[in-house]
This record gives C-alpha cells, structure tokens and sequence, in this order.
C-alpha cells in the first residue's frame, strides 16, 4: 500500500491521478547549504512602530543583494483582456521574500503585508521561502500594536499552509536592539536549504549580540567540542553527521548496549565514543571527564546536544509508575542533572562560556498524543526546561533552546502500521516526512557560534505539521 | 635495567565473549578482531590515524587467515598504512602481543600500537585427513591426467573423516583438563575450593557489569552487551551439584563450573608511550614494568602442564627486587578454579619454591580480597588469545583507579607448559 501511495506521488502519469484522488503531492526539498536560485526580494514595510534596521543589515552582511517587491496597489494593477484588475506580477519566479513588517502597529498599516505578499506568493518557486520579520508583540505597550505583530503570526501560518512545492513561510521576532549580526545566523538559516523542514513557526531573536561569527561559514564549528547523546543511530546519528559536516569535533555518547553501532558513527566522523547511561547520577561528570581528557583538560564544550531519549507508549490507564517513570529520567531528569554539572563553571571539561544546550522536545510534547502521556509529560518538560533555564545563564552568552521534531523518517517510523504512518506522514504542509538531516540542521544552526541572539525558544520541525499547531 | 623510556597502557576494549556455538557462532575471527579495534578507534577517537603497528593472534585460525591482524586493520577505521602483524603464543598470545609492542616503545621504535588477540571456538578450522590433504596436493601437482586420476585413486575411504582441531596436547595426548587433573590432584585441590573461586569469579564480574566497570572496556558486538557464559546468580551449592568432566573416580574434582568454557571474542589494548598519550590527549593508566616467560617440561619432567607461570613469577619477582606481597591486584588467569589454587599453593609450599625454585623460603600467601577483584575468565569466558588483552586492559583500569604507584601482577598459564607473566604499575 505504501508502494501504491509512492506511485501515485511519484510517476507522473499516476501522479496525475494520485491528484485527482486527493493524495497530497510531496516536492523533493531543498537541503544543505543552498541558497534559493532565484532572487531574494526584500520588503521593509514602512509604519508607526518603533524599529530597527536589522534585517537590511542581516542581508548585507550575509552577501545577499535583495531586490525590490513587486506590491499590489491599486496604481500598479493593470486590466486584462476581460475587463478585470490584474495585479503586478514579478518577470520571474522568485526565490525567497523576506519581509520586515517591524515597523507594522495598526491593523490599518497590515494592509502593507497583503500587498507584497500577494504577488510575491504567486511568483515563488520550489523550496521557496517566505521570511516575516515582526516584532516580538510583549515588547509594545500600544494593544493595537501587539494585535497588528500577533496578526503576522496568523499571516505566516496561513501563508505556510498556503504555499506548494516545499516553500515554507515562518515568522522572526525580533525587538528594537536586535542587530543585523544578531538576526545574520537566523536569516542564514531561514533561506538556506537548512531550514527545509521548518515551516509555519513563530520565533525570537531579541538579544543584540550575535556571540563568535565564525571564520569559515562553512565550517562554524571548527576547534569546537560538540557533544551529541542517543547518537548511535536514527536523529542522533543526524545530528552527529551534520555537525561533523561543519567542523565539529564530535564526542557521541549512548547507552553502553548500543555500542556497536555508537562506534561506527564516532569511527566515521572521527569523534569518540563515550559508552555511557545518561541516567546514572555521575553522567554529568563522567562527559565533562572524557571531554577534559580526550581533549586537554583545557577544553571545554561549545555545545550538548541532548537527543537521547525513550518511548513506553501504553494508554495512561495502562500505565505503572515504572512505564512514567524511566521515561521522565531518561527524558527530561538525565538533561536537568547533566546541565547542572556542565554548567559549573569550575568542571573541567564542562560547557564553555558561550556554550550552547539544545534540548530535543516533540510534537507530542506541543500537542500531547494518546497513549503517549509519560512522552508528551517529558518532552514539554524539555520546553518549560529550556525557557526557564535561558534567562539564568544568558550573562554567560549561553544559550538554551530546543528542537521540536514532528514525523521524521527513520527506523523507528518504519515500524508505525502503515495507515497512522502514512497519515502522520502526509498530514502538514509540506506533505512528507522530515528526515533526520532536518532536525539536525535546525539544531546546528540553534548551536551555531554566531546564534547568540537565539535563545530561550522551541523550533518545531515538523513540516508544518497540522498537530498541535 | 636501563629503559629509555616507559612503556604505558591507554586502555583497551573487547568485545563481550560468547559462549561457542553462541552469539558469534557464524563471526570469523576477523569479523570479531574488527569489531574489538573499531571500538577502541571509536573510543580513542584514532579514526583515520596511523598507529605505530598492530599486534595480535589467533590460537585456533584457519589457514587463509595468514594474515589475520593486517588484513583487520585493512577492514578497520584506522589508516590503511598502519602495519600489524600476527604473532601466537597459545593463551599467552594477548599478554606476549602486549610485551611485544612494549619492548618496542620502550627502546623508541616504535611510538603507540595496538595488541591482543581473537579466539572463535565455534568457527574452528576443519581439514581434510592426512590422507586426502596428501592426494589434493598430488594431484594438483600433477602434470598428467593419469597421473590425477593416480592421485586420486590413492585416496581411501578413511581418509575423508575431518581432522578438527583438539584441544589436546600433541606430545601427551591428553587434554588440557587431563592435565590439570593431574596438577590439581597433585597439590590436593579440594572440589570445595575450586567452586568457591568459580562462584567468587562470577559474583565479582557481575557486580563490576552492574557498577559500570566495564562501561569503557567492553563495546557490545551482535547483539550480546555482556559476557555471555556470566552467571551472576551462580552458587558453591549450584556448583557443587555438577559433576567432574576431567580426572577419574573418586578424587575427580574438576567440573564444567570450575573449568573455562570454551568461548568467542576479541580484546585489544592500546599501549604508547608517554608523550604520544600526552600529545594525543589521552590517558597513561598504567606502565608496563616488566615480563617474563617461562616454560616446564610437563612430557618428560614431573610438572604440571599449567604450572610454568609458578616458575615465571619469582624470576621476574626477582629482576624487580619485589616480593609477591607487594601487590594491590593479582590477574592470575583463571584455566580451571584449580590453576589458580595449585599455583598459589605452590608459592606457599617450603618444598616446591626451595626445591623447583631453588629459593632460600616460599614466596607465602597472597591476600586472596586482591585476586581477580573483578572476575576472571572462569565467569567472562577464555577465548584463548582475546585473554592476555581482557586482562591488561581492566587491570590498568583498576591500578589508575586506585592510583599512583599501585602495582599489578599478571599470571597467564598457556598450552605447551608456558606461563606468560608481567608487571603493571599506575602512573
């Protein structure tokens, strides 16, 4: 059955009549570092509100030479054949909008939005991206204000669902002491390839500072120790290999059963392996040790990354203390103690001043999911751990974020009966399953040294999953 | 004894051992040999680098395994242009690869290497009899097809049972646990205290699997994550039910409980020298001190197949100006519960160290609490070659543990009369 889905999806004659069934069509994204092929148009929206200039600076300092907006005012419409307005059109597809509405304070001035938006959406080409920047709504004390920048997360969502061709549409907020150096690394990261499986989210990059602006783009974790847990296979191993990809010097660690195949990645991207259960009341120490001695005990860790993680998926009134909780330590409890020991400034081998945490959460965590309540406990514990930890620790210049990952293909979804795989599959906005690579790349890019500004926030990468949105 | 330079243990890492017939049953020793030296890659971070050489070997391996150790580092993540080579010294063959690459370092030759060994009990050679092997190479020299046909009509009904390897003593013909029998009937070896150190070697491991020790030791391999012959829940009085497999009548003490299984598995240790560890940011556990062999004629002479290590120990004792006491750990490799208690027993006795030994006094008991504090290969399995490898790696760990200037002794019995003994000392 699934092949038959395949078929309809991918042959293009039965794709043909896959789409007269109604079967969502998935577009082959656009991964890695890649920017769009066709332009980047940017907009800044003129208005009442207090902002800033950090988006045209972000661009600038990222090399990217925008182009004008095409915008639909009544003047530039012109009348077709049959008598009818047509709306001005780009001579080409584009590649991405970026669209800074800061400055956006009335419901009146949104009208600005529309009016780039419109032929902008119409012009966008595959793995295109539609880039808002607003500004965070708290920050405003005018409630008209706030209503105007909370309407652009409305737009943004609307937008993502709207769009075809695995083009994404997400929302930055941001305040009026956010430089162009402290959005750069967002910016990046939004019309990259990176982001192919981020869609529909909202997030803030409110700090001024954007930490170290790597020498090489290309390799932003050069001489940087990267810690990566529940790496021997699956969205772990994906996180490893990305990082490895852009420089990092990897330590993968994983329960000591899974040896095997934790050695064949540490092998293959030159890192260690470091045997370890997460949930031992030493596995703090015993990270910050085999940092301070395969590394010098000098060395410090720029970023842990905690993937690891458990399922023991039973209906809460199957469900005994044992099921809850070794799901909770491995979860949520293990990363509390873990950080608490790396973040000691006097451990060796502990996280760097400057460090980063990114934690991995869930869908289920954001929406919950039946039979899944130990799991959705643990991972939005993972969402309230990373905002209450972030402010503690931001006069270090150290972040705290998480991943929010929705239906990612890997060993563990292949073995999902086939009608819940397919509909978890299918059921957001691009269509498809992320894979591994996605939420790896969300997550180097939340780690990236020059992602200082980035702290405190949830990405979902999830496709635009229509769970919990 | 003038030494350029120390000589230091790194760590190591095995794979668990299997049972034979067990979880490695259809593993070559090269599958099980890579495995081991992945998994110290992966855990020294050495992917991708050259290491000074590799050294290790097989007891039981088949003839198209001439090159065993390099054709492994060839499959392995190290670089391609590390050399190793294949040495063998019966159950000795781990700890003579490790003073092997030792010595080396220690006289500058070499900078780092890796040793140990492999053993499959269950993908033993089988080969053709004498006398077909004999016909093949006839014929395959032959130069006519008469002469082939010749060849092959030479060959006779008896000649096609397979010759399996035994685990026998080609100059006696008795097996190894014949042998021992003997010893252990010598030196009066009650059944009683041969189960008590079998239930004491499976009790040690499983707690020192249940403390982690063997976290950073051992990486898992086809599915086994622990020594597959370990019985935690064993008992003297489990023990004491089975019956004696080696020996006859009534003083047959030896059992399948108080002798090692036969077993699959691979160990490795990583030994450099200081300045390598220290350049390469990784740990110095221990320093090689000193080795010695020492061999007994067990054919002709009266002793004991097993035996020679209770020769090796006080010559090297001597060379070191050490006594037996002035240890914090004793590896002595558990063959059967019985070596191990007629070794110690002999170091004890008046006649055999004045006698055999030539000494003024008996080199006395040792604090039996520091003998195989973590087991030995009664509870982990003794694939023959992977032993030497199991036990350098996990006593340095203990003697860094413990800390600097510990001392560790390691006593290794091996076919043919051998003993294999050496020195550890934390740095």
């Amino acid at each position: 059955m699934t092949k038959v889905l395949d078929v309809l999806t991918g042959n293009p004659v039965a794709k043909a009549v896959g789409k007269q069934l109604g079967v969502p069509q998935a577009t082959e994204l656009r991964r890695g570092r890649t920017l769009p092929t066709g332009d980047v148009v940017l907009a800044v929206l003129e208005g009442s509100g207090a902002t800033g200039n950090a988006t045209r600076e972000a661009l600038k300092s990222l090399r990217v030479s925008p182009v004008e907006a095409v915008r639909d005012v009544p003047a530039a419409r012109t009348t077709g054949e049959d008598g009818r307005a047509v709306p001005p059109a780009y001579s080409t597809k584009i590649g991405a909008l970026v669209l800074d509405a800061t400055a956006v304070a009335t419901v009146a001035e949104l009208e600005g939005v529309r009016a780039v938006l419109r032929p902008a959406l119409r012009a966008l080409g595959a793995s295109g991206r539609v880039i808002v920047v607003g500004t965070a709504p708290e920050l405003t004390d005018d409630p008209e204000a706030a209503a105007a920048q909370q309407a652009l997360e409305g737009i943004t969502r609307s937008v993502g669902k709207e769009l075809r061709k695995g083009a994404t549409a997400n929302l930055v907020l941001v305040s009026t002491e956010t430089t162009g150096a402290a959005l750069a690394s967002t910016l990046s990261f939004l019309l990259e390839g990176r982001s192919a499986y981020v869609s529909g989210q909202p997030w803030r990059v409110l700090g001024a500072e954007p930490g170290v602006v790597p020498a090489d783009p290309a390799a932003p974790f050069a001489g940087r120790v990267v810690v990566v847990t529940g790496a021997a296979r699956g969205i772990g191993a994906g996180i490893a290999e990305v990082f490895a990809r852009d420089g990092a010097s990897l330590v993968v660690v994983d329960i000591p059963a899974a040896g095997e195949a934790l050695t064949k990645v540490a092998n293959r991207l030159c890192g260690t392996a470091l045997q370890l259960d997460i949930t031992s009341p030493d596995a703090g120490a015993k990270i910050a040790a085999h940092v301070a001695a395969r590394h010098g005990k000098d060395a410090r860790i720029h970023a842990i990354i905690h993937n690891a993680g458990i399922t023991r998926d039973k209906l809460l009134v199957n469900t005994d203390e044992d099921r809850w909780g070794s799901v909770l330590e491995v979860n949520l409890a293990a990363e509390i103690r873990i950080n608490e020991v790396l973040l000691d400034p006097l451990v060796a081998g502990g996280l760097a001043e400057g460090g980063r945490i990114v934690g991995v959460a869930s869908t289920s965590g954001v929406a919950g999911n039946r039979g899944q309540t130990n799991y959705a406990a643990s991972k939005a514990g993972v969402i309230g751990l990373v905002r209450a930890e972030a402010p503690l620790v931001a006069d270090r210049g150290i972040t705290v974020n998480a991943v929010a990952p929705g239906f990612i293909e890997t060993e563990m979804t292949d073995k999902i009966p086939f009608a819940t795989r397919e509909f978890a599959r299918r059921f957001n906005s691009l269509s498809q399953g992320g894979k591994p690579v996605d939420v790896a790349e969300t997550i180097a890019y939340l780690a990236a040294p020059d992602s200082g500004a980035v702290t405190g926030q949830v990405i979902r990468v999830c496709g635009q999953s229509q769970i919990g949105a | 004894m003038a030494q350029a330079r120390n000589a230091v243990i790194v760590g190591g890492n095995r794979i668990p051992f299997g049972k034979a017939g067990g979880a490695y049953a259809s593993a070559s020793n090269q599958d099980m040999l890579t495995a081991a030296l992945d998994g110290l890659i992966a855990r020294f971070g050495l992917s991708g680098q050259r290491v000074g050489e590799v050294a290790a070997g097989a007891v039981l391996k088949h003839s198209r395994d001439f090159n065993l150790t390099r054709e492994t580092v060839l499959g392995s993540a190290l670089d391609p242009t590390t050399p190793a080579y294949d040495l063998q010294q019966a159950c000795g063959t781990g700890l003579e690869a490790v003073i092997q690459v030792a010595n080396k370092i220690q006289l500058g030759q070499i900078d780092s290497a890796i040793a140990g060994g492999v053993d499959s009990a269950s993908d033993a050679p089988i080969a053709v009899g004498e006398g077909l092997r004999r016909a093949l190479l006839k014929a395959n020299h032959a130069k006519s097809a008469s002469q082939r046909i010749q060849a092959f009509a030479s060959i006779r009904p008896g000649d096609l049972a397979p010759e399996t390897p035994r685990n026998s003593e080609p100059r006696t013909g008795l097996s190894m646990g014949e042998h021992q029998a003997r010893t252990a009937k010598e030196w009066e070896i009650t059944r009683e205290a041969q189960d008590e150190l079998a239930a004491a070697s499976h009790h040690n491991m499983a707690r020192a699997w249940d403390e982690g020790f063997f976290d950073d030791l051992v990486t898992p391999y086809r599915k086994l994550s622990r020594d597959q012959g370990l019985r935690p829940d064993t008992s003297v009085e489990k023990l004491a039910k089975l019956s004696p497999v080696f020996g006859k009548g009534e003083g047959a003490t030896m059992t399948a409980g108080n002798s090692t299984p036969l077993s699959d598995g691979a160990a490795l240790v990583l030994v450099s020298s200081e300045e390598w560890a220290a350049e390469h940011n990784l740990p110095a556990l221990a320093r090689f001190v000193d080795a010695e062999v020492a061999a007994v004629d067990y054919v002709t002479g009266d002793e004991g197949l097993l035996m020679a290590p209770a020769y090796a120990v006080p010559r090297l004792l001597a060379r070191q100006g050490l006594s037996l006491q002035d240890f914090d750990f004793y590896e002595i490799h558990e063959a059967f519960a019985s070596t191990v208690l007629s070794t110690l027993q002999a170091w004890e006795s008046e006649e055999f160290c004045t006698e055999r030994l030539g000494l003024d006094a008996p080199l006395g008991a040792i604090d039996r609490s520091r003998l195989n504090v973590n087991g030995s290969s009664l509870a982990a399995g003794h694939p023959f070659a992977a032993t030497g490898g199991r036990i350098v790696a996990s006593l340095a760990k203990m003697l860094s543990e413990k800390g600097s200037g510990s001392r560790g002794l390691i006593s290794i019995c091996a076919a043919g009369g051998q003993g294999v003994v050496a020195i550890l000392e934390a740095v």
